[in-house]
């Protein structure tokens, strides 16, 4: 884990949570937005067939190619190489970095652009980019709007969801110099303005890539923009960066899962552009880059890929699903993670790359109501998989005061008499509470800091239970007598 | 500094480190939660995928009514023509209406047929034999034809070698499509099988891509707005 002088992770989660959760007008805006996806997302959902037998064989895809992983690498490499394509496997996002890094130098590139990537994001790519003194723009209208504002994405789907059109007009006003406008049309045409020369200007072009395909050695990339074709095929040099996970093993593979992505990402039947690469220009070809790279990304995936009980986590396609159902998200927001992939699934795989007990406290940002499983559209298992690193969590450093706690609630449970007698103080306890709420001296406050206690019953269900039992006997007996 | 002298631009990396990696992460088996149907030879079956998703109909009216009332949702402007010179003249009233002074295209039997019947007035800039990139950028419009059209999602499958390279049907505002009504697929996975018996031999082309309807995007407040970086405009001219 890199040193740093931040915060620690944990406590930039609560003071972000805390104030995200308290800005209604941002959260109205989040809210209006998934809404939309929601209605989307159902009626297309609703044309399939059988979405259930469509999300098992999804699932049995990708539990193949992630299983064998070596195997479709490998298959993959050679089918891309056979082309001129160029793969190199970058074991972290430093390797990752200086790669393309050196390999922008030594071509001579002065401009880049660049589609969406998340891996990207993962590997502080522009950030280092910039550094070395190049241009980097950010091609995808809701990347491009985040780069202006010089802030990470804020939903892996879709980057910019929190902001209102007014915001993103004075932003254009402020960095573009363009009139404020209350249109999304006319702020869309601002940016396609702008970027139209990047994508004639740039000699590299860099994007990620959705799916790796094995047998036909291909890269295929999903957008809706048109910005990704363009990224691919205009500049003279291309880099995909991709994840080792990102494998399926048939190009056939694809007639399922792509119309699964858009229909879980964003309720579409089919995403706008849907386009698979295999390899430069190629002899006889009109058009397409000089050099076409591929960066396989490891940068620690293969940790997680050594948990059996979490593999399946390695199937993720990056829908976004289940953060635009997740309650937690919809409160918090995407910021606060303070990850590259937010949510439930970056709850579930950012302890396996960043380290499980600095970033535990994700497992804790869910109440467990499973809608992120339900809605998975290749099945993981996220919700128990976040109990799974609650529960890794406190086998690889015990918690103390927890372990005291449970061994004080075992000896109470052992002891009916003090059991009893426990029940019958607690609403005296109760009674006296309100006067520490809140206080240093409330040993329940980090609950009663925004909420009420629940008042305990009146009576024990022992007391209660006994009672209705001796009424019962007396019943019986009475209706005994009187046969 | 290893890791220097294994990111430069000539070495490939990691790849035995990583391999190796994955190999000993992959020794203890994971559990299959969702098992499929699988086919005799272990792999889930393709042929399942059309019991699954979206239902299409499996005549050539019904594929046809359905890619018609996709195009409609999806805004691409569908026309059926009667012949090429039909086509033309869509293609020729639309230049009127937007005064368009240029069109990209390239050779193939229905362009060329479209070429023949277009107004002289009316500049071409054949890309075939490559092509600036200004140049292309300038032009009003891209016209080309395509590998298939999919009915089951209203996609235009579109290749380096079918339509013209990888940039024609991206750079242009309009693209304009002309197919045969026989190029029409019933689903991806049909579109897939028949690019692999046709590339059998040669193997892929560099680039498939299936583009579904103009571009498009929903990145400001989750509201659609349409000519994003690709094409605001998508028409299909279809032929019989």
């Amino acid at each position: 884990m890199q040193a740093t002088d931040e915060a620690p992770p944990s406590s930039q989660f609560h003071s972000d949570a805390d104030r995200s959760a308290n800005d209604g007008p941002r959260r109205a805006a989040v809210y209006r937005a998934l809404s939309n996806y929601k209605t989307a997302r159902d009626r297309t959902g609703a044309t399939f067939t059988d979405w259930k037998s469509a999300r098992a064989a999804a699932s049995t895809i990708k539990h193949e190619a992630v299983n064998n992983l070596d195997k479709y690498l490998e298959q993959f490499e050679r089918n891309f190489t056979a082309r001129g394509g160029k793969v190199f496997w970058a074991n972290d996002s430093r390797q990752a970095r200086d790669y393309i890094l050196n390999l922008a130098k030594e071509k001579n590139v002065k401009a880049i652009v660049k589609s969406k990537a998340m891996t990207g994001e993962e590997i502080h790519l522009n950030e280092a980019l910039v550094a070395e003194g190049f241009g980097v723009v950010e091609s995808d209208l809701g990347e491009f709007i985040q780069q202006l504002k010089g802030e990470a994405p804020y939903h892996f789907v879709f980057p910019c969801m929190h902001l209102r059109r007014d915001e993103i007009s004075d932003l254009f006003n402020r960095e573009l110099g363009t009139a404020k406008t209350n249109s999304p049309e006319e702020l869309t045409m601002i940016a396609r303005k702008v970027l139209r020369r990047t994508y004639i200007e740039a000699d590299m072009g860099i994007s990620g890539g959705n799916f790796i395909v094995a047998d036909a050695g291909m890269i295929s990339i999903t957008e809706n923009e048109g910005n990704a074709r363009l990224t691919v095929g205009v500049p003279r040099i291309h880099v995909a960066l991709v994840g080792i996970e990102k494998v399926v093993p048939r190009l056939g593979d694809l007639a399922l899962l792509l119309p699964m992505l858009a229909t879980a990402g964003t309720g579409q039947h089919l995403t706008g552009y849907n386009s698979m690469y295999g390899g430069p220009r190629q002899p006889g070809e009109n058009d397409g880059p000089e050099e076409f790279h591929v960066v396989l990304l490891d940068n620690h995936r293969t940790r997680l890929l050594a948990d059996p009980e979490q593999r399946d986590a390695l199937h993720c396609i990056r829908c976004g699903a289940c953060l635009n159902v997740c309650p937690i998200f919809k409160n918090i927001g995407g910021h606060t993670y303070g990850t590259t992939y937010q949510g439930p699934i970056g709850s579930v795989i950012t302890p396996h790359f960043r380290g499980l007990q600095d970033w535990k406290h994700l497992s804790g940002a869910s109440s467990l109501c499973g809608a992120c499983t339900e809605t998975c559209p290749v099945g993981i298992d996220i919700h128990h998989h976040l109990l799974r690193n609650r529960r890794n969590a406190v086998t690889q450093k015990p918690t103390p005061l927890e372990n005291l706690m449970w061994k004080a609630f075992s000896f109470l449970m052992r002891r009916p008499r003090l059991y009893s007698f426990a029940t019958k103080v607690a609403p005296l306890a109760a009674k006296l509470h309100p006067l520490v709420q809140g206080t240093l001296a409330d040993p329940v406050r980090v609950w009663t800091d925004t909420r009420d206690f629940p008042e305990p019953a009146a009576e024990s269900f022992r007391t209660q239970f006994k009672r209705h039992q001796s009424t019962r006997a007396s019943q019986t007996e009475s209706t005994n007598t009187t046969r | 500094m290893i890791a220097t002298s294994n990111s430069s631009t000539s070495s490939n990396g990691d790849r035995t480190q990583i391999l190796a990696k994955i190999r000993e992460a992959l020794r203890e088996e994971a559990p299959l939660k969702h098992p499929a149907e699988r086919s005799a030879g272990g792999e889930p079956t393709t042929a399942h995928f059309r019991e699954w998703l979206p239902p299409v109909g499996s005549s050539a009216e019904e594929r046809f009514a359905l890619f018609a009332r996709l195009s409609e949702t999806l805004k691409t402007e569908l026309h059926v023509c009667t012949d090429a010179a039909q086509a033309a003249a869509v293609i020729a009233s639309i230049a009127e209406q937007c005064e368009w002074k240029t069109v990209a295209l390239h050779h193939g039997e229905l362009t060329d047929a479209v070429d023949r019947a277009l107004p002289t007035s009316l500049n071409r800039v054949w890309v075939d034999n490559g092509y600036d990139k200004e140049v292309l950028e300038a032009c009003d419009a891209g016209l080309s034809e395509c590998e298939l059209l999919v009915a089951q999602t209203g996609s235009v499958c579109v290749t380096g070698p079918s339509s013209g390279g990888r940039v024609l049907s991206v750079l242009p505002p309009h693209h304009l499509v002309v197919a045969r009504r026989s190029q029409l697929v019933t689903d991806l996975t049909e579109a897939y099988a028949s690019l692999a018996t046709k590339y059998r031999e040669t193997g892929y082309p560099s680039m498939i891509s299936f583009i579904t309807g103009p571009s498009r995007t929903g990145d400001i407040e989750r509201i659609l707005v349409l000519g994003a970086h690709g094409p605001k405009r998508l028409t299909v001219l279809l032929l019989p």
